[in-house]
C-alpha cells in the first residue's frame, strides 16, 4: 500500500491523497440525507423463501420411511455411527475410573513424558472430583468417534488437496461455509436427517471438526520438500510409495497438528451437540442456563476446559516429537507400569466414582457470582446505557434507515479501496444475495453488533498483546487465561453476563469479545515479537523513547499481523452471533434460534444461518486485501 | 454394554439382510450409555425426555423415581428440547414427554398424521401464562395491574432496547406466545424485546424486584421462582373461549391450560406397568414447585429431590401404582 503514494502523477494538478476518499464519503452522506428512509427492506417473517424452505422440509420429514436415500444410505449412516458410539461409550465406561486413569495417564506418558503423564492422571481424576464422571465418560467418547471419523474421512481429503491445486481450491470455500455457518443453523436440519441422540451429536460435531483435519493437512502435504519427493522419484518409487514412505512421514509433525486442532473444534462443540440428545457435560451446562445456576455450569464448562488442555498438551507433545525419534525405555517402563496399575485395579475399586470424593461447590459459586452482579451492577448498566445510546442505536439506525442501494454502494467502494476489485464484487453478491434471501434488515442489525464487538475486540486485543510482547512474565501469566477464555463453552459466561447487563444486545457483544479476544491478542503479540530485533536496537539506539518505538516503529511493522487478528476477530465474532441471540441480540441469531425451536420456522432459521455465511464472506472480503488470507491453522488456534 | 453394541451390530446385520432398507425405528439405542450396564433383571427400560425448564424435571424425576424403586424399571432421561423431543416418539429415543403445554400443531402431526404419539392424560398441574411485574411496582402504582393502565407507565419500561416505547420481555422462542398481537391489538406502547431464553427471564425478574427496578415480562406458573421472588400477574382481557382462535386478532389473556402428558404409541401398546404408572400420575401445582425448589435453591439432585417429595406423600403416589 505504500508504494502507492510515491507513485503519484506527474501532471501538475495534483490532488491530495484522500481527496477520492473524502469526496466519496461526502457524495455517500449526501445520498444518505437525501434518500433516508426510502429503499428499505423491512422484515417479513412470513416471506415466502422462508415459507418454501419450511415446506421443503416438511416433505423430507414426510418421506423419511419411504425414500431410497434414507432407506439405503442416512439411516445405516446412522446406525454406523450410533454403534461406533456405543461401542467407545461401552469400552470408556467398562474401564471405569481406575482403568481410564490409568490408560489415558500412560498414553500421555509415552507422548510427551514424565509431566504430561501426569497431568493427565490430575486432569482425569478432576473429572471425578467435579462430580461429573459420567458425562464426561460421555463427552470423551462422543469426541473420540467425531475425531475418529474427522481423521478418517479428513485426512485423505487433506492429502489429496495438498498434491493436487484443483482439489484444494475446490475444497476451500465448501470448508469455509462449515466454520462460518452457525452451529445451531445446521442442527436443525441434521435432527431432520439423522434424528436425535448420539449419532446425531457425533455428526453434526464432526461437521464442525473436519475443517482444520483437511485444511492442515494440506498444508502439511504441500510443504513437503519438493527435492524430497523428487529425489524419490528418480530412485524409482512407485507414487504410491513416495507417498507413504516419504511425503507422510515428513509430514507428520504438522499432520499431529492437525489431530490437535481436530480434537479442539470437537470440544467446542459439544455444549451444543447436547441440543439435540447429545450426552455428556453439555447437558449439565444446559441445566445451569435453565435453572440459572452458574455454580451448576462452571464445574462442567472447566471440565471440558481440563479436556481440552489434558488433549493439547498430549497431542501438542506428538506433533514437537521429531519422525524418528522414539520413547526412552524408562518412559516406556513408567507408562507401562500407570497402565497395567489402573487395569489391575479395575476390579479392586468402584467403576463409578464414589460420591465422597467429590467436591460441591455449587452454593460457593452461586454466592460469588450473586456478590459481583449486586456490587458491580451500577457500573455495568452505565457502561451498557452510554454504549447503547452513543454507539449501537445510531448505528443500527444508520443501517436500517439507508436505503438498500447506498449501502450496496458503498461496501463496494470500500471493498474495492481496500482489497481491489475482485473481493468488492464477492462482497456485494454476498450482500445482493442478503437482500434476495429477504433477511436485509436483520443482517443490518447484526452488522451494527458485530461491528461493535469487533471494535472492542481489537481495542483490548491490541492493549493486551502489547503489553504481553513486552513482558514475557506478563505473557506467561496471561497465557493460561486465554487457552481458558477459548475453550470455555460460551454459555458458561452467559449468565453472569446477563446480570451485569441484562437481556440487550450489549450482553451479546460482551460474551463475543470474552470468546474473540484471545487469537486477537495472540496475533498481535506474536507480530510485535517478530519486529526484528536489529530494527528495535537500531531505534532504541537513535534515542527513541519506548513509546515512539511502539508507535513509529513496532506498530507499524507489525501492521499486516495487527490486520490478520483484526480478520479473525470478525469471524470469532459472527460464530457468536447466535449465542447472542440467546441473550437479547435478536437479529439473525435470534431467528436462527427461532428456527430451531419451532418447526413452523424452519426455513426462517434456516435462511438467516445462511445469511449469517453470506455477511461472514462479505466482511472477509472487504478487509482481507488488507493481508492475504490466513493460513489454516491460525483460523483457530489455540 | 456388551449385549448392547451385539444388539446394535445385530440391529445392523439385519437390517442389511433384505429388509429393505433400514428405517429409523430399527436404529440403536440413542441415548447416553447407562451406567454399569444395564443389567438383564430389570422389568425394561423407559425413556423420560427433559425438556428444559425445571417444573418439566421435577414431574420428570419423581415418576422416573417411582419407576426405579417400586416398579424396577430402568429409566433413561435424555435431555432434549420440546419440539424435538416429539420427533423422538419416531425412532424411539423417547417414550414419555411428562408436561406438556398445547401445542396443537404438534400434536396434529403426531398423533393424527403421524400416530407415533397418543395422549396419556392430564397431569394435575395447572398452567398459566402471563404477563408479570415485580411486587414493588404493583404496591407503587396499584392500578398498574390492569392492562388499560400499561399504557400510562409505559415510559417507566424504557430501556436501552426498546427506544422510545416500553419494553415487554419474552423468553425463549420455543414458548407459546401471543405477545405480538396482543401489543398491537391493545393499542399498547410497547416493543417485544426478545430475551432468547428461560435464564434472560429469571435474572431479569430477580434483578428487578431485588433494585427495584421495573421490568414487565412474560413468565408462566407452576415455576419455582415464585417461591423465591414476590411477582404479580397484570390482569389482560379475560379469556373467553376462542378469543384466541385468529392468532393475529388475539385481544385477550391466555387461557389456564390443561398440562397433559404425551407417550409414544409403542410405548401406549407395550409398556406394560410403566404406562399405567405415567398414566395414573397426577399432582397439583404445590407439589411440582415444592420438588423443582428443591431442586433449584436447595442444592439437591432430581433424585434427591424426588425421593424426599416420594417419602412425604406416601398417600399421594400410592394411588398411582398399579396393581
Amino acid at each position: 500500500m505504500s508504494s502507492t503514494a510515491a507513485v503519484g502523477t506527474p501532471s501538475g494538478l495534483r490532488l491530495p491523497r484522500w481527496a477520492a476518499p473524502a469526496g466519496a464519503a461526502a457524495l455517500i452522506v449526501a445520498a444518505y440525507l437525501v434518500f433516508r428512509g426510502t429503499g428499505t427492506l423491512p422484515h417479513d417473517k412470513e416471506a415466502p423463501q422462508f415459507l418454501a424452505v419450511t415446506e421443503l422440509r416438511e416433505w423430507i420429514d414426510e418421506h423419511r420411511n419411504d425414500n431410497p436415500l434414507f432407506l439405503y444410505f442416512l439411516n445405516y449412516i446412522r446406525l454406523f455411527v450410533g454403534s461406533l458410539y456405543d461401542l467407545f461409550a461401552g469400552a470408556l465406561t467398562a474401564l471405569g475410573w481406575p482403568g481410564l486413569t490409568g490408560v489415558l495417564g500412560g498414553l500421555a506418558w509415552l507422548a510427551g513424558g514424565r509431566r504430561v503423564g501426569l497431568l493427565a492422571v490430575a486432569g482425569v481424576s478432576a473429572f471425578g472430583v467435579l462430580g461429573l464422571w459420567q458425562s464426561s465418560v460421555d463427552t470423551l467418547a462422543l469426541v473420540a468417534v467425531a475425531v475418529l471419523l474427522s481423521l478418517v474421512i479428513g485426512v485423505p481429503i487433506g492429502v489429496w488437496a495438498g498434491r493436487s491445486e484443483r482439489v484444494r481450491r475446490a475444497v476451500t470455500p465448501v470448508l469455509d461455509v462449515m466454520q462460518i455457518m452457525p452451529t445451531f443453523a445446521y442442527l436443525a436440519p441434521l435432527a431432520l436427517f439423522f434424528h436425535i441422540g448420539a449419532p446425531a451429536g457425533a455428526i453434526a460435531t464432526m461437521i464442525y471438526s473436519i475443517p482444520p483435519a483437511i485444511r492442515i493437512t494440506a498444508l502439511a502435504v504441500s510443504e513437503v520438500s519438493p527435492t524430497a519427493v523428487e529425489a524419490s522419484a528418480s530412485l524409482g518409487a512407485t507414487r504410491r510409495q513416495t507417498l507413504f514412505k516419504v511425503v507422510l512421514p515428513l509430514a507428520r509433525p504438522t499432520i499431529a497438528l492437525a489431530v490437535n486442532q481436530t480434537i479442539m473444534m470437537a470440544l467446542s462443540m459439544v455444549v451444543i451437540a447436547n441440543l439435540i440428545a447429545a450426552p455428556g457435560l453439555g447437558g449439565d451446562i444446559i441445566r445451569g442456563l435453565s435453572r440459572a445456576q452458574v455454580g451448576i455450569m462452571l464445574p462442567a464448562g472447566v471440565a471440558v476446559v481440563v479436556m481440552a488442555i489434558v488433549l493439547d498438551r498430549m497431542t501438542t507433545a506428538l506433533a514437537r516429537r521429531g519422525p524418528h525419534t522414539r520413547p526412552r525405555r524408562i518412559d516406556l517402563a513408567a507408562a507401562g507400569a500407570l497402565a497395567v496399575a489402573g487395569l489391575a485395579l479395575i476390579p479392586v475399586l468402584p467403576r463409578a466414582w464414589p460420591e465422597s470424593w467429590t467436591l460441591d461447590v455449587t452454593a460457593e459459586i452461586n454466592a460469588a457470582v450473586r456478590w459481583a452482579e449486586t456490587s458491580w451492577y451500577p457500573v455495568t448498566t452505565f457502561v451498557k446505557d452510554q454504549t447503547s445510546l452513543l454507539l449501537l442505536n445510531p448505528l443500527e439506525s444508520l443501517l436500517t434507515s439507508a436505503p438498500w442501494w447506498l449501502v450496496a454502494l458503498t461496501v463496494l467502494a470500500v471493498a474495492w479501496r481496500v482489497s481491489g476489485p475482485r473481493a468488492a464484487l464477492t462482497a456485494l453478491g454476498c450482500l445482493l444475495a442478503i437482500a434476495l434471501l429477504g433477511t436485509w434488515e436483520h443482517a443490518m442489525q447484526t452488522m451494527t453488533t458485530v461491528a461493535l464487538a469487533v471494535l472492542v475486540t481489537l481495542v483490548i486485543g491490541l492493549l493486551l498483546g502489547v503489553a504481553a510482547a513486552r513482558s514475557p512474565r506478563y505473557s506467561a501469566v496471561q497465557r493460561p487465561l486465554l487457552d481458558a477464555a477459548q475453550t470455555m463453552p460460551a454459555f458458561v459466561y452467559l449468565l453472569p453476563a446477563l446480570a451485569l447487563f441484562e437481556t440487550t444486545r450489549f450482553t451479546a457483544i460482551f460474551a463475543s469479545v470474552i470468546y474473540a479476544v484471545p487469537p486477537v491478542v495472540r496475533l498481535v503479540e506474536d507480530g510485535i515479537r517478530a519486529v526484528p530485533a536489529e530494527v528495535v536496537e537500531a531505534a532504541v539506539s537513535a534515542g527513541s523513547t519506548p513509546g515512539q518505538l511502539l508507535w513509529k516503529v513496532q506498530l507499524p511493522m507489525a501492521r499486516r499481523a495487527i490486520l490478520l487478528a483484526a480478520n479473525q476477530g470478525i469471524v470469532m465474532t459472527l460464530a457468536m452471533v447466535v449465542v447472542g441471540g440467546l441473550v437479547g441480540a435478536g437479529a439473525l441469531g435470534y431467528d436462527v434460534v427461532v428456527g430451531f425451536s419451532q418447526r413452523t420456522d424452519f426455513g426462517l432459521g434456516f435462511v438467516a444461518g445462511v445469511a449469517t455465511v453470506l455477511l461472514g464472506v462479505m466482511l472477509d472480503r472487504i478487509t482481507q486485501g488488507a493481508d492475504r488470507r490466513p493460513s489454516p491453522q491460525r483460523r483457530k488456534s489455540t | 454394554m456388551k449385549i448392547r453394541l451385539l444388539a446394535g451390530l445385530l440391529a445392523l446385520g439385519m437390517a442389511a439382510a433384505g429388509c429393505g432398507g433400514a428405517t429409523v425405528e430399527s436404529s440403536p439405542s440413542a441415548s447416553a450409555g447407562a451406567p454399569q450396564g444395564g443389567s438383564s433383571s430389570s422389568a425394561g427400560t423407559v425413556k423420560i425426555a427433559i425438556n428444559p425448564w425445571v417444573g418439566y424435571e421435577a414431574s420428570a424425576n419423581v415418576v422416573a423415581y417411582l419407576l426405579k424403586n417400586e416398579l424396577g424399571y430402568t429409566v433413561e432421561l435424555p435431555e432434549i428440547k420440546e419440539q424435538l423431543a416429539w420427533e423422538g416418539f419416531e425412532n424411539g429415543s423417547v417414550d414419555v414427554i411428562i408436561e406438556n403445554w398445547g401445542h396443537p400443531d404438534l400434536k396434529k402431526t403426531f398423533i393424527e398424521d403421524k400416530k407415533v404419539a397418543v395422549e396419556a392424560g392430564s397431569t394435575g398441574n395447572k398452567g398459566v401464562i402471563g404477563w408479570y411485574i415485580p411486587k414493588w411496582m404493583a404496591d407503587k402504582y396499584p392500578d398498574i395491574t390492569d392492562s388499560k393502565n400499561l399504557n400510562k407507565y409505559a415510559d417507566l419500561f424504557k430501556t436501552s432496547e426498546s427506544g422510545d416505547k416500553g419494553q415487554l420481555l419474552f423468553g425463549d422462542p420455543s414458548y407459546v406466545s401471543n405477545e405480538d398481537a396482543l401489543i398491537k391489538n391493545l393499542k399498547l406502547n410497547f416493543k417485544v424485546v426478545v430475551g432468547g431464553s428461560e435464564a434472560a427471564l429469571i435474572k431479569g425478574a430477580q434483578q428487578a424486584q431485588e433494585q427495584q427496578k421495573p421490568l414487565l415480562f412474560y413468565f408462566w406458573d407452576p415455576h419455582w421462582l415464585f417461591n423465591k421472588t414476590q411477582l404479580v400477574r397484570v390482569n389482560l382481557p379475560a379469556y373467553t373461549e376462542g378469543c384466541d382462535a385468529d392468532p393475529k386478532k388475539v385481544a385477550c389473556d391466555y387461557p389456564e391450560m390443561d398440562l397433559d402428558k404425551i407417550v409414544s404409541k409403542k410405548f401406549a401398546d407395550t409398556g406394560g406397568k410403566a404406562y399405567e404408572l405415567v398414566k395414573n400420575f397426577h399432582w397439583t401445582n404445590e407439589d411440582q414447585n415444592a420438588v423443582a425448589n428443591d431442586m433449584t435453591n436447595n442444592g439437591m439432585t432430581g433424585e434427591q429431590a424426588a425421593k424426599k417429595w416420594v417419602e412425604a406423600n406416601t398417600a399421594t403416589w400410592q394411588a398411582w401404582i398399579p396393581k
